[in-house]
């Protein structure tokens, strides 16, 4: 017997890659049905044509998360309501790829160069929030370039922050230095302060279309909008 | 114009419609899909009393747009930005020749500014060329994601739009509105990407490039080309309501915008009838930073950066007249990058 739970708890670990969160948080997990080995998921997004391409990465991700419960032998997804449902239900469910999916609109197969664009986003927002709190809690932007990894107290951001650091596959060892850029390279103490001004620019976009996608999921669905957590 | 507290501003809304999405106009989903997308935007992001029913807001009259703009609405010259989505709709969403009708019945209130599709290649160009003849116009509104058959976009930076805006420069249209929007070709990269903006506003530095939703949703992108070229503006089109509905995100959108760009470079609008000006004018007049240390590192908004945002800025663009009256109080200092100092940011 398959538990609900656990595919949930699954599906909270695939994000929006555009809006850094996890797609249950967004309130884009319309339902989840389990029938013996099978899972049977349905999306829905804030609009009728938000990019198809991060769409499609959402449908995909939350198949593979689904399969990945022990048990789930055949995971099914749907997304509702979008101008390409068809093409991106079909691509992903038989597996066609995204290229397949949409033939004659893509100029190479996969869509691991856009997720990487969006993770290293996702990096420098996360830093800069750390970086908010180090410096609000007495540090100077100087004394960040001069610390490692092991001088940062734990906490809920700080862990955020390495997640997003080792996706981008950057050295998450005690000596590593936190203010970095999405290469991996140490920001240099005379640049630490414009580095940072530049990630909060990132961080408001990112956190600003959440905001705005939470609205407008709510009134097309007429569904009270979920509490942002400030991540 | 409009008055409080003893200021007084010259409005230009610099982005209205007068678009009709009516069922008998409407062609197939997708036109569905479209106005639906928008009623959410209007639905969301106003206050309840200026939600208007469906119907309406799929075709509006012309009494409508003439009340809410400039009766009630404080707007002393709009400029009507054509959409034409003719995949979408029938007659199209609003054209150069619906608006047109609209700005020769009230002469003194609208700015009609025209499109272009690079896509039509040459025989696209010869029509741009007539219509700018016969209509005048001094800008463009360029919808970059728009579908037509089986294409899903193009770019500024495609040979015939170069072609284009060279035409531009030699018929004296020197406003470039830019939209972008989801879908565009190839659907493997971020559809939203605005480096195309970037290589034409080089190219052409007597062209103005104006954005707008300033680059929403890649605002850091969008803020980025702004310090690098001049010659590019924001246009406040939907950033603007978030100022009832999401006011501390308008409140970090307009600290970032001025930072990176400057008091001289943006642009208010409406969208109408996304949304109408009446409200957003009395809001933004009002508008202070909330008190937290978030905003601590915001240049302050005066009543003089508001006229420019309101009115002076579009004035200038569009050498729209503007009595002494409602002039600048004091010379401003600009806010923004200077954009000689390229800042050292790894992006």
């Amino acid at each position: 017997m398959i538990d609900h739970n656990e595919v949930l708890d699954a599906l909270s670990g695939v994000r929006d890659p555009e809006l850094d969160e996890p797609i249950t948080d967004l309130d884009f997990v319309s339902s989840l049905e389990i029938e013996g080995e099978v899972a049977t998921i349905r999306l829905r997004l804030p609009t009728y044509f938000c990019a198809p391409n991060f769409a499609y990465l959402m449908v995909a991700d939350a198949q593979a998360a689904a399969l990945s419960v022990p048990g789930v032998e055949r995971a099914t997804v749907f997304l509702e309501d979008h101008y390409a449902s068809g093409e991106i239900n079909g691509g992903v469910n038989e597996q066609h790829g995204f290229d397949g999916a949409f033939p004659k609109e893509t100029e190479s197969p996969d869509l691991e160069e856009l997720r990487t664009i969006f993770r290293r986003k996702s990096f420098v927002s996360r830093q800069e929030q750390l970086c908010r709190t180090l410096r609000a809690a007495g540090h100077s932007s100087e004394a960040l370039a001069r610390m490692s990894l092991e001088d940062i107290p734990p906490s809920d951001e700080f862990e955020k922050y390495l997640e997003r650091r080792a996706e981008l596959g950057l050295d998450v060892s005690a000596e590593a230095p936190p203010v970095v850029d999405p290469d991996g390279n140490r920001v240099p103490e005379e640049a630490v302060v414009q580095h940072l001004r530049f990630a909060k620019t990132v961080r408001v976009s990112i956190e600003g279309n959440a905001s705005l996608c939470r609205g407008l999921l709510s009134t097309r669905y007429g569904i009270p909008e979920r509490e942002e957590k400030t991540a | 114009m409009y008055e409080k507290d003893g200021e007084k501003y010259f409005v230009v809304d610099g982005h209205v419609h007068f678009w009709d999405a009516s069922p008998e106009n409407t062609t197939n989903k997708y036109g569905e899909g479209f106005i639906s997308c928008f009623y959410d935007y209007h639905k969301n992001l106003s206050p309840e009393e200026y939600v208007w029913d469906y119907a309406k807001y799929r075709k509006y009259t012309e009494e409508d747009i003439i009340h809410d703009l400039f009766e009630i609405g404080y707007v002393d010259k709009a400029i009507l930005q054509p959409t034409y989505l003719t995949d979408f709709y029938t007659n199209g969403f609003n054209t150069t020749e619906s608006d047109g009708q609209l700005r020769d019945k009230h002469p003194d209130k609208f700015v009609l500014n025209s499109s272009f599709d690079p896509r039509y290649e040459q025989k696209g160009l010869e029509d741009f060329e007539r219509k700018i003849e016969k209509y005048g116009s001094t800008g463009v509104k360029l919808y970059t994601a728009e579908w037509r058959g089986e294409s899903r976009g193009w770019h500024l930076d495609d040979e015939w739009s170069l072609k284009h805006l060279e035409k531009c420069i030699e018929l004296g249209v020197k406003n470039i509105h830019v939209h972008k929007g989801p879908t565009i070709w190839p659907l493997n990269r971020d559809s939203f990407d605005v480096a195309d903006v970037d290589r034409v506003a080089s190219m052409y530095p007597e062209l103005n490039f104006i954005v707008e939703h300033v680059g929403l949703p890649r605002l850091e992108d969008f803020c980025w080309i702004g310090t690098q070229e001049p010659n590019v503006y924001g246009g406040l089109a939907v950033a603007m309501p978030f100022i009832h509905a999401k006011p501390r995100y308008f409140a970090q959108i307009i600290g970032e915008l001025l930072y990176w760009l400057g008091e001289d470079r943006l642009l208010f609008s409406s969208d109408y009838a996304l949304w109408q000006p009446k409200w957003l004018v009395e809001m933004f007049a009002d508008f202070e930073y909330p008190a937290d240390p978030e905003f601590d590192d915001y240049a302050e908004i005066t009543p003089d950066v508001k006229r420019k945002i309101l009115g002076l800025n579009a004035a200038k663009l569009y050498d729209i007249q503007v009595p002494e009256e409602l002039q600048l109080v004091t010379a401003g200092q600009d806010t923004g990058f200077d954009v000689d100092e390229k800042p050292a940011v790894e992006r």
